[in-house]
C-alpha cells in the first residue's frame, strides 16, 4: 500500500512538474511581452528598462531557474499589468469560480446518479429513455450554445432573469444550470451503464439467491462495485471545478479564474498565466491523485496488484 | 391459365429485398438519418464553393439583418448584410476540414507512440505514460488558450494544437492492443519468419486493430468540433474574415436580441453533426468493437 502511494505521488510530482515547465518555455518563446504591454511606439531605450526590470534579458534557463526557485519560497511573480503579485489576482478570483461550479457539480451529482441509477432498474420505461436522450444531448450541445439559448428564453424572451454579471443569486442560476446540464446527462449515462453492467454479474444472483433483502443487495453489493467508473468521472469533474468554467464566464461575463485567464492570455500577462495553469494543473492532479487512492480503497484488487 | 400462374407464383424463391430496403434491416432509422446528415455536410464542404450564393465578405448594407425567409437571403443576414447561408456553407466547410485534419493527426501521432510504447518498452514506455498524464493535467482548453494567444491563431497552427487532442486515447488503445497481439500466435510468428518490427506492426498488428481505433477516431471528431468551435466563440480559433461555426456563433452572440438567426444557424448545424457523428459512432462501436460484443 505504501509503494502504491508512493508511485502514485512521485507521478503527481512529475506532472506538476512538466506542466510549470511546458507553460514557462511556451509562454516565455512565444513572442516579447515587452512590445505588447508598451506598444510599437516606444522608444528602444523603455524597452530595454523594461526587459532588464522584468528579467527577460537573462537567458531563458537563467529565468527559468529563478522562476523555479522563487515557487519553492511561494513567490509566483508579479503582474505585469497590475504590478500585484499574480498569486493574489488568482485567488482572489477562485471564489467566484466556486460560486459557479460547486452548486454545479453537486447538482450533477444529485440528480445525475440517481437518473442513471433508477434508470437502469426500469429500462425501456420512459424514465430511461428520457436519461439517454438527456445524456445525447450533454454529449452533443457545446455549452457556449446553451448558454445562449438560455439566455434567449429566460432572460431575453421571458426577462425572468439576468443575462450575466455579478449579484444576487438570480444571477447564477442561469451559469450553473449551462454548466449542469451536460454533466447531468454524462454522470447519469455512466452510472446507468456500470449498474447495468454490475447487476448482470454472478455475485448479484448468489447475493439475492441466498436471501439477502433487495436492499441490502443494492446497497451492498451493486453500488459500491458500480463506483469505480462513477468515480473516476466525479473525479475528472471535482478536478476542473476551476477550470471548468472558462467558457460559461465568458458568456455571463462572470468575474472568475476563467474569465482572468482570458484575459491575461489577451495580455500577455505571463506570471498570471503561469500561476493559473499551474493551480488548474495542481486541481486535475490532486484529484487524480485522490481517485486512484480511491481506487485502493474501493478495489483491494488493484491494491494488492500495484504492490506486488 | 390461373392455376399455373398461382404455381409460378409459390415456386418462385422469395423476390430478393431491394438495395434500399436491405438497408433499412440492418440500419437503425436514427442512425440512418445520421449517415444522411453526414453526407450532406460532406458534399456541402466539398462543392462549397458552387454552393455559396454569395461570398463570405460580400456587405449588402441595403438589407442589413434581414430575418430568414427574405427572398435572396433565406437564412437571413447578419448585422453587415452578409448572407448567412453562404457564411454557414463555408463554415461548414472550414471546421470540417480542421476536424478532420485533426482527427487524422490525433490517430496517427497517438498510434505511433502507442505502437512505440509496445515495442520499446522501459523508458519510452514511462516517457509515453508521462506525457498522457500531463495531457490529463491540464485541461486541452486551457493549454489551447494559452498556445493559440501567444502564438496568434493560424489555420496550420489551430488544425496541429486540435491534433494534439485525444491522442492519450489512441496510444492507450495501441499500445494495450499491441501488447495483447504480441502475445498472439500470428504475431510471434511473422516476428520468427524474420519480419522487421515496422512490418509486423503495419502489416499485420495494425489491420488487427483498425477497427478499435477507428471507433475512437468517430468519439474524438466532435469533440474537435466542439472544441474548435469553443475556442473560436472565445474569439481565440479561426480568425476573420475566414469565418467557422464558433465563430459565427461567437459573433451572432452581439446581436442576440435581435437578430437570434445569425447565431441559431451554426448552432444548429453543430449540435445535429455531433449527434450524427454520435449515433453513427455508436452504431459503428456495436458493429466493429469486438471487446464488447
Amino acid at each position: 500500500m505504501v509503494q502504491f502511494v508512493l508511485t502514485r505521488l512521485l507521478r503527481a510530482v512529475i506532472t506538476i512538474a512538466a506542466v510549470v515547465t511546458f507553460a514557462f518555455v511556451v509562454l516565455r518563446m512565444s513572442g516579447d511581452p515587452a512590445q505588447v504591454m508598451l506598444g510599437p511606439d516606444v522608444p528602444q531605450e523603455s524597452v530595454d528598462a523594461f526587459r532588464r526590470a522584468w528579467g527577460l534579458d537573462q537567458p531563458l534557463w537563467i529565468q527559468y531557474l529563478a522562476y523555479i526557485k522563487s515557487i519553492f519560497t511561494g513567490d509566483f511573480g508579479v503582474s505585469m499589468r497590475d504590478k500585484a503579485p499574480a498569486i493574489d489576482l488568482v485567488l482572489e478570483r477562485v471564489p467566484a469560480t466556486l460560486q459557479l461550479t460547486l452548486p454545479a457539480l453537486l447538482l450533477k451529482l444529485l440528480i445525475g446518479i440517481p437518473a442513471g441509477v433508477y434508470a437502469a432498474f426500469h429500462r425501456q420505461s420512459v424514465t430511461d429513455r428520457s436519461v439517454i436522450l438527456l445524456s445525447i444531448l450533454g454529449f452533443t450541445i457545446p455549452s457556449f450554445v446553451l448558454g445562449l439559448i438560455l439566455v434567449l428564453v429566460f432572460a431575453v424572451t421571458l426577462g425572468m432573469l439576468p443575462s450575466g454579471g455579478q449579484g444576487t443569486w438570480a444571477h447564477t442560476v442561469l451559469p450553473i444550470l449551462t454548466m449542469s446540464i451536460g454533466g447531468i446527462g454524462i454522470l447519469a449515462r455512466f452510472s446507468r451503464s456500470a449498474m447495468i453492467e454490475v447487476m448482470g454479474q454472478p455475485f448479484i444472483r448468489t447475493a439475492s439467491a441466498k436471501g439477502l433483502k433487495w436492499r441490502d443487495v443494492v446497497w451492498g453489493h451493486a453500488l459500491p462495485n458500480a463506483a469505480i467508473p462513477i468515480v473516476t468521472i466525479v473525479g475528472f469533474m471535482v478536478g476542473s471545478l476551476i477550470a471548468g468554467a472558462v467558457v460559461v464566464e465568458s458568456i455571463f461575463s462572470w468575474p472568475g479564474i476563467g474569465r482572468l485567464l482570458v484575459v491575461s492570455v489577451t495580455n500577455r500577462d505571463l506570471a498570471v498565466v503561469q500561476c493559473i495553469l499551474l493551480i488548474i494543473a495542481a486541481a486535475m492532479v490532486i484529484s487524480n491523485l485522490a481517485v486512484d487512492l480511491l481506487y485502493g480503497w474501493l478495489d483491494p484488487r488493484l491494491r494488492s496488484r500495484a504492490a506486488h | 391459365m390461373s392455376s399455373v400462374n398461382l404455381a409460378d407464383r409459390q415456386l418462385s424463391p422469395r423476390p430478393a429485398l431491394g438495395f434500399i430496403s436491405r438497408i433499412r434491416r440492418q440500419v437503425p432509422v436514427s442512425v440512418g438519418l445520421g449517415i444522411v446528415w453526414l453526407a450532406a455536410m460532406v458534399l456541402i464542404a466539398i462543392l462549397a464553393d458552387w454552393l455559396r450564393p454569395y461570398g463570405i465578405t460580400a456587405m449588402d448594407l441595403t438589407s442589413r439583418l434581414a430575418p430568414p425567409g427574405t427572398p435572396g437571403h433565406w437564412l437571413g443576414t447578419d448585422e453587415l448584410g452578409r448572407d448567412v447561408l453562404s457564411r454557414l456553407i463555408q463554415s461548414i466547410r472550414v471546421s470540417l476540414v480542421i476536424a478532420f485534419g485533426a482527427t487524422i493527426i490525433s490517430a496517427v501521432f497517438g498510434t505511433a507512440l502507442g505502437f512505440a510504447a509496445a515495442q520499446f518498452r522501459g523508458i519510452v514506455e514511462h516517457l509515453v505514460l508521462v506525457l498522457a498524464d500531463f495531457q490529463a493535467a491540464l485541461p486541452f482548453l486551457i493549454m489551447s488558450l494559452a498556445v493559440l494567444a501567444f502564438f496568434g491563431s493560424s489555420m496550420m497552427l489551430l488544425v496541429c494544437l486540435m491534433g494534439f487532442y485525444g491522442w492519450e486515447r489512441y496510444a492507450r488503445i495501441a499500445r494495450g492492443l499491441a501488447i495483447s497481439a504480441g502475445a498472439q500466435g500470428y504475431a510471434a510468428s511473422v516476428v520468427q519468419l524474420g519480419a522487421t518490427p515496422a512490418r509486423v506492426y503495419f502489416r499485420h498488428i495494425l489491420p488487427n486493430v483498425a477497427s478499435t481505433l477507428i471507433v475512437s477516431m468517430t468519439l474524438t471528431f466532435p469533440e474537435i468540433i466542439l472544441m474548435e468551435s469553443g475556442l473560436s466563440f472565445l474569439g481565440l480559433g479561426v480568425q476573420p474574415p475566414q469565418t467557422s461555426l464558433g465563430n459565427m456563433v461567437g459573433f451572432g452572440r452581439e446581436y442576440l436580441t435581435n437578430a437570434p438567426w445569425i447565431m441559431l444557424a451554426p448552432a444548429a448545424v453543430i449540435m445535429l453533426t455531433t449527434l450524427a457523428i454520435s449515433l453513427v459512432g455508436d452504431w459503428l462501436r456495436d458493429k466493429l468493437d469486438p471487446t464488447i460484443r
